[in-house]
Order: structure tokens, then sequence, then C-alpha cells
């Protein structure tokens, strides 16, 4: 398992990056924490001609709060992140996701934007990205755009992203849990640090009444790319999220999703179990959402 | 297929040398080095076997290029001991309490706990097993290494020193 | 007998830090893949896509036209130069050579080598390599497999049956019409296997002037050396196996012959040194290191007094593509096939088939732990149906202890035991009935959680008597190991074995034994692995037989040296020697203990002053032992029973655990084992091997499955897929220690490298069923995946 050659260079700004990315015609690739690309290129089931270490671009790697948004650099190591005080404290469900990634030795090399930019349909921390509505920053000698989650991931292992641009940052709207608001995020995976089987992220916010005000879901390992489930957000807004209200939900999404079987799990068993972890993670958003307005 | 030029310190002492981007850090210190102590398990970044401590903080060589590490501070398990022919107080734990016995997944063990060590004086059982859930062993059923773990961190607070500095003090 | 840890010995049984553990914990140890040799060339695999197919051509110009690239081989070539791998089985026709010839017969087999001055670049070539394949039929089900119009994975062999025998001991027609009921079922052990660490690895170097091959390989295997000398054409003194190769794990599998005649054909034909590491991938896929792959067919017949009276078994066996020893894994079971039970009668069909799958190769317990299963899913059964407390059942059934020896139907007879004393003092050591009242809580609370018992033996001591069982052109009836001594001038002992070690820590077994004996500090004494040209005959640490094998050949070399001690003490003394009395090296008068000489003082005799040795003894201290395996040298009756292992170690299980109702997921809660293997040597070393059994069981019942598609491709062929549990997934385990010594020898001793593992699964499996039974729900089918155990309940509604 040795990789197919390949040639490589360490940049120390985005826009190195990028022009790097431009000279390899579509044929570089990104090298972040390499948690994921690493084996890929082992197995020889990618061949770039070149990689794009981006490790020592310092602007990568910040965590930013300011004007009710977090920006978190693409480059942020996950275990930086899982630590940070403010994605602790403005993006809980950041936090619970980051929670589930891997190991300590992966999470301390393996980084945010590279998990997001890999798309796979199980990562946890694209469920958060989704239910939490962030906006993703990418640049390319060709300029900056800017993409809404809702746009970026376009099946497994494929997003918005074009072959020359660089995943910049991510911008997330403050989060942070009481006060009625609150987040839940459940996950089953064959062990416990496997990729999921079917894993839910749950954002909501309660009216004074206790009514959802709004709320949004997102669910992975069901299906081509993870998935945000707007219908049953549609079902639950106004409810006082009983016990009726979350099985409609969940039955919502067990109709949406479009998973496949396969060796660990059949597609019947995906669609049952990310409905009813649905249920469970909205019911852990509103116990703190609740709490939060003692 | 690009050459590089890399300089490094590995267990405290520095060196320097040319390496193929393509080569990762667990072949550069095994195969360049020969520094055999750390183990290629999978190389998929599964199994832990190649943990190093890379800039101090416990990361998979296997998923690490050989270029990467330039500029940067590793310790392998041939730098955990005091002096040669001794063993630090960690290691000694895992001697203690029979916490191996191939002796294949150890390095990488002995790796994750001393960063854990480093950073947590008074682990938990439960942290001592998230600190090592991403380092496969097929001897031992994980006891005695979370025993050993156990026995060093109350070794190490008896030690009179922080932590952090006793198993600085290791390498 | 007592059932007290024996206090007499002074080393033994002793808590003793081990021996080995110091040079892997300083990084120090030395695996195959350690080895780096001048000019060492490395080799990569061109392996199959298909899972049959014919090989039409291999044009290998565009590999070798990358520089660095020193050769590729095909099968075709191989086979010209090198002869067929060993068989088990008498099936001439199925004949196997470490690459496909003319026909590939599973996905990964391995189609041609690839050489080249690196790994990396090796690899690259191998991308290179054309091969043309005309894709056949294939079968990758084992009861398709038995179909006499499925398609042939060995055509001239002309079926898919490499073995069936029905067997029959005792009056089972006539036991199954007087019971009072019966039950019939299926069990399925999916195939799983010990997946070590560290792949398979092989260095071999040629010596065209020795005219030697020198291996180090990371091997586990009996006769390794001379079946590697004789595919390879070449005189057994012609190959020297090094057994100083720390091998990173094996529990059976680490048999890399085909990758061990590769190596060393290449390093012949290259004169160059030529490494062969498996990659992951490579191990998974074409390492051929599957395990047990295997079906169950039950019946049981008993009273409704829950006392068991026969049982007729019918195990099929899907081997891969390849037999190998693999089908011999349903020959080990027949001596223990009644388990720990008093069972009058028993017919038992073994049949082996081969499909286009990776080949199976020896899994720690060799067929048992499978067989366990099966038949602790035939007691809860019993008990279900009855409505018989399972423990009471098992109480009833259970071997007493008054009655060892004891022989069973098949013929083996049990050495020792005392099972009632290590089922009470399990259930005691897990705290049975708060186990109890914790799982009927947690179904009060809606929950699914149940209590698995399981009880089993660890036949040990490893004779090869399945060989002439299943293969009667094979009169094996011996399988010794050997330990030598010799004491240096200045009175330092070594010890030599014959074999490598895979983590059972044989140096500290011997260096124990030997102190034991001699009163000497084990600290002092070095033990060493001889390579295979210097050792004596050893048949490797298989079928758990080490302790008593090894350990039991140490100790007769430590004796007959002890004794040659005491004659030239007694002879110096001009005593006879039944008037001198050995302690701790010196001897002196048993009349007069101030009258003595020193151990240093007899060590000068021995090495320097012949004219002080007795008339007729050997100048120099050495002493060497053979061993035989207790209760070997016999042939099986014409029925098919035989005394199979010598020892017979037990174990008994209790697990809690509680299910999720929607995802299926198993959370273990706690874990608890009763454990009676006669005098442990080093009780720490017994303990870690009987926590990674359980371990490893753990994997096998819930998680690890090398699964197969429609197609007869690999579902997991890396670690992403094959699951090995982590630190997450084994829980803290409880071992309650009992000691029966075995009267059959040294000191008591039996074996226990494959404790926890046999049992375990079973174990798991009768929790689950436990758990899902007020559901109206069973399985036996291993493993029991979230995936599985959610259909399953989700279809109960």
């Amino acid at each position: 398992m040795k990789a197919a050659e390949f040639d490589y260079v360490r940049v120390a700004s985005v826009e190195a990056a990028c022009r790097a990315l431009a000279e390899a015609g579509g044929d570089g690739k990104i090298l972040a924490g390499g948690q994921t690309l690493v084996p890929m290129l082992a197995m020889r089931l990618l061949r770039p001609t070149l990689l794009v270490d981006v490790n020592r671009v310092a602007s990568l790697q910040v965590i930013v709060a300011g004007g009710g948004e977090i920006v978190i650099g693409a480059g942020t190591r996950q275990s930086d992140a899982l630590a940070d005080e403010i994605v602790r404290r403005d993006l809980p469900l950041l936090a619970k996701a980051l929670g589930f990634v891997g190991h300590v030795q992966t999470r301390n090399r393996g980084t945010v934007g590279g998990s997001i930019a890999n798309a796979d349909p199980a990562a946890e921390i694209a469920l958060a990205a989704l239910a939490l509505d962030c906006e993703i920053v990418a640049q390319s000698v060709r300029g900056v755009r800017t993409i809404p989650i809702a746009r970026f991931f376009q099946g497994a292992m494929t997003t918005a992203l074009a072959a020359d641009e660089c995943l910049v940052e991510l911008h997330f709207p403050a989060a942070p849990s009481g006060g009625g608001r609150g987040c839940g995020f459940h996950e089953v995976a064959s062990r416990h640090s496997d990729f999921a089987l079917a894993a839910a992220a749950v954002q909501l916010a309660l009216d004074g009444e206790g009514a959802c005000r709004s709320v949004a879901i997102a669910v992975g390992g069901v299906g081509g790319a993870p998935l945000r489930i707007d219908a049953a957000t549609e079902r639950l807004r106004g409810t006082t999220l009983a016990a009726e209200d979350l099985a409609a939900a969940a039955a919502i999404v067990r109709e949406v999703v479009e998973p496949a079987s396969d060796l660990h799990a059949s597609a019947d068993y995906r669609r049952r179990v990310a409905g009813a972890l649905v249920e469970r993670a909205l019911l852990d958003a509103r116990s703190e959402a609740l709490a939060g307005r003692n | 297929m690009s050459q590089h030029e890399i300089t490094f310190t590995v267990n405290g002492e520095s060196q320097s040398a040319t390496v193929a981007a393509r080569l990762t850090l667990v072949d550069f210190l095994r195969d360049a080095l020969r520094l055999t102590g750390t183990h290629a398990g999978c190389e998929h970044g599964v199994c832990g076997a190649c943990s190093v401590l890379l800039d101090g903080v416990p990361v998979r060589s296997c998923l690490t290029l050989a270029v990467q590490a330039d500029g940067s501070e590793i310790v392998t398990v041939e730098g955990l001991a005091p002096e040669p022919g001794t063993l630090g107080i960690l290691q000694d734990s895992f001697w203690e309490t029979h916490a191996l016995q191939c002796g294949f997944c150890t390095s990488g063990m002995l790796i994750a706990s001393h960063a854990l060590l480093a950073a947590n004086a008074s682990p938990t059982e439960d942290e001592i097993r998230e600190a090592i859930g991403g380092n496969l062993c097929r001897c031992t059923g994980y006891k005695q290494i979370v025993d050993a773990i156990a026995l060093a961190a109350e070794r190490l607070r008896g030690s009179n020193l922080p932590a952090k500095e006793a198993a600085d003090d290791e390498r | 007998m007592s059932a007290e840890p024996n206090s007499a010995f002074r080393y033994i049984s002793r808590k003793r830090r081990t021996k080995e553990d110091h040079r892997f914990l300083a990084g120090n140890g030395r695996y195959v893949a350690d080895i780096a040799l001048p000019r060492m060339l490395h080799v990569a695999l061109v392996a199959s896509p298909y899972p049959a197919a014919h090989i039409l051509s291999i044009d290998a110009s565009a590999a070798l036209a990358l520089p660095g690239v020193k050769a590729v081989v095909t099968g075709d070539e191989l086979a010209s130069g090198t002869d067929a791998l060993a068989s088990g089985l008498d099936i001439p026709k199925v004949r196997r050579y470490p690459l496909a010839v003319g026909t590939a017969r599973y996905v990964g087999e391995w189609v041609a080598a690839v050489v080249a001055e690196s790994r990396a670049l090796a690899e690259d070539a191998a991308e290179l390599v054309e091969v043309e394949y005309e894709p056949l039929p294939s079968v990758s089900d084992p009861e398709a497999a038995l179909d006499p119009s499925s398609p042939p994975v060995h055509a001239d062999h002309g079926s898919n049956l490499l073995y069936r025998r029905k067997f029959v001991w005792g009056p089972v027609d006539e036991d199954f019409a007087a019971a009072e009921h019966r039950i019939e079922f299926r069990a399925r052990w999916n195939r799983n296997a010990t997946v070590p660490i560290e792949t398979f690895g092989v260095v071999a170097s040629w010596d065209p002037t020795a005219q030697l091959l020198d291996v180090w390989a990371s091997i586990q295997m009996p006769k390794f050396p001379d079946q590697l000398a004789k595919a390879l054409r070449l005189p057994g003194n012609g190959v020297r196996v090094h057994f100083d190769v720390d091998v990173g794990g094996s529990y059976g599998v680490k048999r890399g012959i085909k990758h061990s005649v590769l190596a060393g054909y290449l390093a012949r034909r290259l004169g160059r040194p030529v490494r062969l590491i498996e990659d992951r991938l490579e191990n998974m896929r074409g390492g051929d290191a599957h395990g047990p792959d295997r079906i169950f067919d039950m019946a049981v017949a008993f009273d409704s007094s829950g006392i068991i009276r026969s049982l007729r078994i019918r195990a099929l066996d899907d081997v891969g593509a390849h037999a190998g020893r693999a089908p011999f894994q349903l020959g080990k079971p027949i001596g223990a096939i009644v388990g720990p039970y008093r069972i009058a009668s028993v017919e038992y069909e073994a049949i082996s088939v081969t499909t286009n799958k990776t080949p199976q190769e020896a899994v720690r317990g060799f067929g048992q732990s499978p067989t366990n299963f099966a038949l602790e899913s035939a007691v809860d059964r019993v008990a279900r149906h009855l409505g018989i407390d399972r423990i009471e059942l098992r109480r009833r059934n259970l071997i007493r202890h008054d009655e060892f020896p004891y022989t069973i139907p098949s013929g083996s007879t049990y050495d020792s035991g005392d099972y009632h004393a290590v089922l009470d003092k399990a259930l005691a050591a897990g705290g049975y009935e708060d186990l109890v009242r914790r799982r009927d809580a947690a179904r009060e609370a809606g929950k699914i959680a149940g209590v698995g018992i399981a009880c089993c033996l660890e036949p040990s001591g490893g004779n090869s008597a399945f060989e002439p069982l299943f293969n009667p052109k094979n009169e094996t009836t011996t399988w010794m190991d050997s330990c030598s001594i010799k004491v240096d001038l200045y009175g330092g002992i070594v010890a030599m074995m014959g074999t490598s070690s895979s983590g059972q820590g044989h140096e500290t077994l011997v260096s124990t034994v030997v102190g034991e004996v001699l009163g000497r500090d084990p600290e002092t004494i070095r033990v060493v692995h001889s390579d295979s040209l210097s050792a004596l005959p050893s048949n490797s640490p298989v079928g758990s037989r080490m302790a008593i094998m090894l350990g039991g050949a140490a100790a007769g070399a430590a004796k007959k040296l002890k004794a040659t001690i005491t004659a030239i003490g007694a002879h110096r003394l001009g005593v006879a020697p039944e008037a001198a009395e050995y302690r701790d090296g010196d001897v002196m008068l048993a009349s007069d203990p101030g009258r003595r000489l020193t151990f240093d003082q007899i060590v000068e005799i021995a090495h320097r002053k012949f004219h002080e040795l007795p008339p007729g003894l050997e100048p120099g201290l050495q002493s060497a032992h053979v061993m035989e395996v207790p209760t070997g040298g016999t042939l099986p009756t014409a029925d098919g029973r035989v005394q199979m292992y010598p020892c017979y170690a037990f174990e008994a299980h209790v697990v809690y655990l509680e299910i999720d109702r929607i995802t299926g997921k198993v959370a273990i809660g706690r874990y608890a084992v009763g454990h009676d293997c006669g005098t442990m040597i080093n009780p720490d070393i017994v303990h870690g091997m009987t926590y990674g059994g359980i371990a490893h069981g753990i994997g096998a019942a819930l998680y690890e499955r090398f699964a197969y598609d429609g197609e007869g491709q690999l579902l997991s062929g890396s670690f992403m897929d094959y699951l090995i549990p982590s630190s997450h997934e084994v829980p803290d385990i409880t071992i309650a220690d009992h000691c029966t010594p075995s009267p059959l020898t040294s000191f008591g001793q039996k074996g226990s490298g494959e404790a926890g593992y046999l049992g375990a699964p079973a174990a798991i499996a009768g929790a689950v069923n436990d758990a899902l039974a007020p559901l109206g729900l069973s399985l036996t089918e291993l493993p029991m995946t979230p995936g599985v155990l959610g259909d399953l309940i989700a279809g109960a509604g």
C-alpha cells in the first residue's frame, strides 16, 4: 500500500495554494489533515499529480466570533475545534458532532474543512454544518465565492467545489444552547469511532410558549450525500414537539431518505434508525431549549 | 516525483534528509532512520500501531508524509526511555501489569498513553479508554493496558512532579 | 487434587515480570519487517479480480521496462520450479502453489509476483502487468458447493467435496428413540479470523556457496522448515529458519508457507535477498488466513429431567479455494465433542467443501470455538424447551469432579476437572443474582436485556491425532517438543527452544520452569530461540500446547541436568548420588549439609576437571529432552475413536448485556469468567491471554466477518470494514481462577492459549438470546451486528 508518485508543494498562503492548484490543471489536491486523503492515496484510489500542503497556512487555522457569526478556518484541526471555547459556547451542535469523529490521533490531524470537502455521506461534521446552515467560502485564482451549505453536497464524495478551488472558511451563525435554543446529535456506528450507520443532527429554537419557532434536521449515512430534511422541519414548526409530532417527523425522514444496503446494515435499517435518531436528537434539543428558559 | 530536503528532530536529535514526496513518515522512520520500534500495521490509519508524537501530539505516521515533518519535532518509542537500557515510568508500568503480549501494538499504545498523561494527571478509566481507542490490540483485550496507564498515572503523581514534566522527564 | 493454587513452588505460579516485555517496551523487538539485508529486493503481488477465471496470458513487458524492476514471476514458472504445497487430506488433485497456475480460484489470489528495488516501485510495476482472464462460473456458498451441479473449484478433483465422514460413537439411534424430547436447530458461524496487527512477512536469502536458504519469517507453523524445503526441492538441511524473529501476533493464522516458498524461490532465482511483507489489503484478501465458515445442523435428545442423552451434529465447513490443514479444523473438536457434559452417544458428520473464497487457515482453537458455540446453543435450547434454569441444567449434565479421568464417546479421556466448582466461582465473580435482578429491572423499564452463560473446554497439549483420523495415509502419532540446556564455564545457564513466539511468553515459561527445577533465579537464565538447523524438533506453539510440551521438555532437560550436577557433586564428595542432596545448584551430603560443593565448583569440574568427573560422564554441563505428547502414540480405531489432546482446561463465562431496541447495538455491562487451566506457570500471562481471547470472542460474536457478495467479491477487505474491537467495545473483565492440576504434566499445568475465545462467542450469543426471548425471537448466527439485530427486532413489531 504505497501511493503512486506525485509532486508536493507546501504553501504559506491561500493565494499560493490557489496558484498551485491552477497550475496543476485539475489534477492537484489540497493536503490538509490527510486522514482521508492519504489512505486513498495508499490504496491508489486517487492519483493526483500534485499535493498542495496547506498545513502551515496560519490564516486557515483560526476561529473567530463576531457579528453573530463564527468563522472557522477550514484548516482548523478537529481536536482544536473540539477544545475551543467559542465552539463549545456558540456552536454546541458542532462540538457534539466533533465528539463522534474518529479518534484522538485522527482528530489531532484531521481538519474541520477537510471533513466537509470530502463529503463522506456518513461524516458527522457535515451534518452539523447542514443543520446550522453554514456558509462555505471557497477561493481560487478566479476569485472568492460563498456557497450555502444546502448547495454544497452533491452526492457521495462530491461537492460544489471546483478542482481548482480551495475551501477557506466556514461561516456559522451563532447557535448557543439555552434561552429557548437547543441541539441534539445522535449516531449509531458499528464500533465507537466508525463512520455512522445512521446519524442525525438537530438545531432547534422554541418560542416563548414552548412551541417550535425553527428547527433544522440533517441526517447522514442514509444515501449519497448528507441530507437536510426540510419537510420534517415544516411538520414541526409551531408544534410543541409532542410525541405524535416527533413520530410524524420521523416518518417523514423515513420517507425522504433513500439509503442503500451494504455489508453493515440494510436500507430498511438505515431508514428506520435515521428516523429514530432524529426523534432522539429532537428530544435532546427540546430539553436543552426548555432547560435554558429557566 | 518531487524530492525534498527536510530538517527535523527525532528523539531530541536534529537531522536532515532528502525524501520523495510519496514517502510516509512511518516508512521514513523505519527504513531510512532504522527506528524500527514504530510499526506499520494497516497503512490506512485504523490500527494505530504507527503512532508517534509530532510536535508533542500523537498522530498516525502512516497518514503523515515524511516531507510534512520538515521543521518538526518527532518522538518515537525509542525516545521514551530516559537512557538506553532503562524504561520510563509509563513503560515500567506496562511491564509491571504485563500490558502486552506480542508487542506489535505496544509502541503505539505507549505514545497514545504518554500524550494522555502529559495532559491529564488523573485520567478516569473512560478517559484512558478514549485515549487508546484508536489503537487496536489483538492480544490483551486492553485490560492490562488500562491497568498499566492507571498505575503509571498514580506513580507519576507520586513522583512529586507535575505529570507533564514527569512525562517529559521520561524522554 | 487441590483446588488451591499450588504454593509449593518457588517461581511457578508467582507474580513475576516476564522476560520478553522489556525489549518490546523499549521498541527493541525484532520483527520480520525490521530485518534489512544488503541488496534486499521487495515483492508486490498481482491479484485476481475474479473469483474464478482462466489465466489466458500475462504480459509483463511494461512492468519489466520500469527501472529498478528485477523480475515478474508467474504461476507457470513457479510450478515448474517448485513442488505443490502440502495438503493435509489425501486429495492429490487439489494442488496449490503460491501463485495461481492456469486458473485463479478466488478474488485476491496471487497471479504474479513483481520484484523490485523498493516496495513502492514493485507496486508501480504490478499495476502495469497485463493479465488476460476468461471469467468462469464460481460458487461462494458452502451448501451450493455441495450440489454436484455447482461449478467445481478444482476441476481435476471432480467435485467440491473435500472430506465427508459420519462418525457414530455409541447407540445414537437407540438413545434418540428412547429420549423423551428431541429438538433440532441450525447454528451458523460465519467467517472470521484472528487478523493479527502484524501482517505475515518473510525475508529469504540464498547462499549459493553453502547451498543454504536463510529464512526469517513471522511464522507459527508446525513442520514449517521441512515443508518449505520440500516445496523448494531442497534437502531439509538446505533451509535455515531463524526462530529468533518476534512474531507480531498470530493466534493460529501465521502460516505463510506460500509466501515463504515464493520468497525462497525468488531469492534463489535472483541471487539477492528478497522480502515479502503483506500489506493489509493483500493480507485480508490473499493472505490465505481466513477462519472457519461453518454451518451446524444440531439434533439433541434429552429427558424431562434435563439429562442430555445423545447428539447428532452435522458440521459443514467451507475452507475456501484451497485445503491445506484447514479441513482438520473439523477434526480437532472430536476430542471434546460433548463439551464438559456427560453425553453417552454422539453422531458427528464432518463435511469439508471448497468454494471460490480466500482459503481458510488455523484459527485459535482449531475449530473448537465454533463447536462450543453450537454445543452451548443446544444446551440453552434444551433448558428453554423444558423450562429449566440454564445453570441448573448445566449442573445436571456436567461431568462431576469424582468422575475423572472421564472417557467420552469419541475416545478421548479428559484428565481432570472440577466443573461445578468453577461454574460456581464464575457466577459469584459475575454477581449472577445481581445480574438477573438488573436484567429484570431493565426489562421492566422497557429495555432488551439478557444474561448469558457458557461452559466449555479447552483441549490442550496439541498432538495431531486428527491427521491419521482424517487421512489414513498419514500415520502421525507424535507431536513432540524439545528443550536443551547448557551451563557455561562461569555458571551461566542458557536454555534453547526450537520455535518462534508470537506473544505467548515462552522465554518466561522456559526460564521459570528451568529455574524452578534447578533452584536458580529465572532472572539469570537466558532463553534463546534456535534456528531450524541447530534446534531439536518442535511442533511450534499450536494446539494450546507450550505450557505442557515446552514446559515439560524444559522440566525434563532441567531434571537431567540436575541429576548430572548431583552425580558430579556426589562423586567428588565420595558418596553415591542417593546419599547426596541437590539444593539450588549446590550438592551436599544429606547427612551432613556442611560437606558440600557449590554450583560454581561443580561447573568448573564439568568444564575443566575431567579427572574429577564420575566415570562415563561426558565433560561439559548440558542436557536435552525431547518430549512426546502425554497420552500420544496410538492410531485411531476403525470407528474413529482416538485420544485427541491430553489435557482439558475448563472455563465458565457469565455476561450481561443490553440491546438497543432501535439500533440493535449491544452494550456489554458485565463480563466474568471462571477459568481452570491447572497450575499457572505465570498468572499474568495466563490472564492476559484470557482477556485477549475474550476480546477476540467478542469480535467473533458481534463485529467481525469476512463477508462476500453474491459474486464472490470480498466486502470486508480492510480495517474500515473488518471490525476489530477497540478499547471501547471490550469491557472490563473479571477472571476467577481455579486450579485442578493435570495428573499428566510436569507441574499440573494445562494449556491456556485459547482461553476466553473458546467460550465468549457462546456466552454472548446466549445472552443475546436470553434478551430476545421475551420478544419471541432467537438468533443462532454470528456475528450479531447492529444491522442484524436491529432488523430482527423490528421484524417482531
